[in-house]
């Protein structure tokens, strides 16, 4: 998978299941861990490369399943805004492993 | 005792009221649902110190009944397995069958009613969690119509496919818990009242499910999916005709019906699965809650260190998998086929519920896995999941029922499927067995 496959989205699907799944190599995985905020040790990396594999290789079945015609029956469901109680400050803190003049601490934006 | 087999993550009595129909029973809770002042970790070392500061809606009305909660029961990691064996806090041994697996992922739920030690419990079910561990701990588990039970504290997995529900000794006994935890909620979009609601209970919106387990078979027509049948294990399919036979002579009868959709019911329910958890899981970054990752690095580097201390494996395989198939160029391929394998699938149960009161089939294709022997290869896992996942995709009620055993005395369980909202219908049936 690259970044820029969104641009020529099918293009890039169809090449991927015609190449099959043996396309998946340790980059990917780390490039998937990377966007999900995971970090890896590197027999992680091959561990999940292998059984990505597998696990890929059966998901192509569903290029067999017809598109289907909806019929969902979906219906908003609205209420009047009302005020109640929620957490108190404390409370909403009470779980944060750091905080810092009643507000979370977090790390460094950039 | 229930330590002996790992079933309680957190034991510490949450005492609900004097009175009410559960006023004296013990009721164990996932620890996924959140209990207030009581830790839930979610199986998960990334909430092993987290205590909620609310109640989660079932737990509400469990306390007004008047039961009594002995404690947390173990799980796998955020629901994410079939044998919970994925917990932080170490697997669950199956006390109806030492040396195997609960089955999972309310695992623990399951083995504090298999050995005594809790009157009933209450588990969550995104891919078939209480009916797996009810299955292969030889009791009784109920996963609800969509909407039917508020998922309000329940910590989110996959969102559009998970219920909480009830795990008993006995079909009464779990139809009563489910009268309790039942109904709308104000705080659960997605709870609505069942079309068959009884005006005059409190909320408005109660149904009576307990009269429903009376046993009463007579005329009873069962479709039996030959999908669900013929991939099972011999030992357990030789317990499922058995038990077809037994309703038989009881006055109920049953054909055969196809469901071709649900040949791809296991893969779509991963894909689905995966993608919601990649982005449900994506608040645990050890700010709010959870395992900080430090102050050093930039905020990517912390949230990522994070998350690799406070996820296992499984956790991180889903979230992975999840990103994978969400991401530009792969979403079209994975998870929009998904989407309409679903709608297959819901297509395929309205049909075959059409022409019959209830389905039925093997809850598990396979007996109770010895524990370990399938924690180094997750496909295999998935593929144990291929007769209750279709259930979650459908949105439907099933319950799992002790059907008997094999000729090694391990559990198996027989499953009722049944239109939306149609509780009473697979309350009814599996009375007849258990």
């Amino acid at each position: 998978m690259s970044d820029d496959a969104g641009t020529n989205a099918d293009t890039d699907a169809d090449v991927d299941a015609e190449a099959g799944v043996d396309a998946v190599d340790p980059e990917e995985v780390r490039h998937v861990a990377s966007l999900a905020r995971v970090e890896l040790a590197d027999d992680d990396v091959d561990r999940f490369t292998e059984q990505f594999a597998d696990i890929l290789t059966s998901f192509e079945a569903l290029d067999e399943v017809p598109e289907i015609e909806r019929e969902e029956e979906l219906a908003n469901v609205m209420r009047p805004d009302e005020r109640h109680e929620g957490l108190s400050q404390e409370e909403a803190l009470a779980n944060a492993p750091e905080t810092e003049d009643g507000y979370f601490k977090g790390p460094r934006v950039s | 005792m229930a330590t002996d087999y790992n079933a309680y993550v957190t034991v510490e009595a949450i005492e609900g009221n004097d009175d009410g129909p559960l006023a004296g029973k013990t009721v164990a809770v996932k620890d996924n649902i959140s209990t207030e002042g009581v830790r839930t970790t979610c199986g998960s070392a990334m909430l092993d110190d987290y205590v909620p500061p609310y109640d989660a809606t079932v737990v509400e009305r469990l306390k007004g009944a008047g039961a009594t909660i002995p404690g947390k029961t173990n799980m796998d990691e955020f629901g994410m397995g079939t044998t919970t064996e994925t917990s932080a806090f170490g697997p669950v041994e199956n006390p109806a069958a030492p040396g195997h697996v609960p089955g999972g992922s309310s695992g623990g739920s399951a083995a504090v009613v298999a050995a005594g030690d809790a009157d009933m419990a209450l588990g969550s079910d995104t891919g078939g969690s209480i009916r797996c561990p009810a299955a292969f701990c030889g009791v009784v588990g109920i996963k609800p119509t969509y909407g039917l039970v508020s998922r309000y504290g329940l910590v989110a997995y996959a969102n559009s496919l998970e219920q909480i529900g009830p795990i008993a000794p006995t079909v009464e006994e779990a139809a009563e818990l489910l009268e309790v935890i039942a109904g709308p909620d104000g705080r659960d979009a997605t709870t609505r009242a069942p079309p068959n609601a009884d005006a005059t209970g409190e909320d408005g919106a109660s149904v009576d499910y307990a009269s429903a387990a009376d046993g009463d078979v007579d005329g009873l027509d069962i479709g039996v999916p030959t999908e669900l049948v013929d991939g099972a294990d011999e030992r357990v399919t030789e317990v499922f005709w058995d038990a077809i036979a037994d309703l038989e002579d009881r006055g109920a009868s049953y054909h055969e019906v196809d469901l071709p959709s649900v040949e791809y019911a296991v893969e779509s329910y991963y894909v689905i699965a995966m993608s919601e958890a990649s982005s449900n899981l994506a608040r645990f970054d050890g700010v709010r809650y959870g395992r900080s990752g430090g102050y050093d690095g930039n905020w990517n580097e912390t949230f990522a260190q994070s998350r690799k201390e406070g996820f296992g494996d499984e956790v991180k395989r889903r979230v992975l998998l999840g990103t994978y198939a969400l991401s530009a160029g792969y979403h079209d391929k994975y998870y929009a086929k998904a989407q309409d394998a679903r709608a297959w699938i819901q297509q395929d149960f309205d049909e075959a519920l059409d022409e019959a009161d209830v389905l039925a089939s093997p809850t598990m294709p396979v007996p109770p896995m010895e524990l370990g022997e399938s924690l180094e290869d997750p496909l295999t896992m998935y593929l144990a999941d291929a007769n209750t996942t279709p259930v979650n995709m459908a949105n439907l009620p099933a319950i799992s029922v002790p059907a008997g055993e094999t000729d090694e005395g391990l559990p198996v369980g027989l499953q009722f499927v049944g239109p939306a909202f149609g509780e009473r219908a697979i309350i009814r049936a599996g009375s007849a067995l258990a």
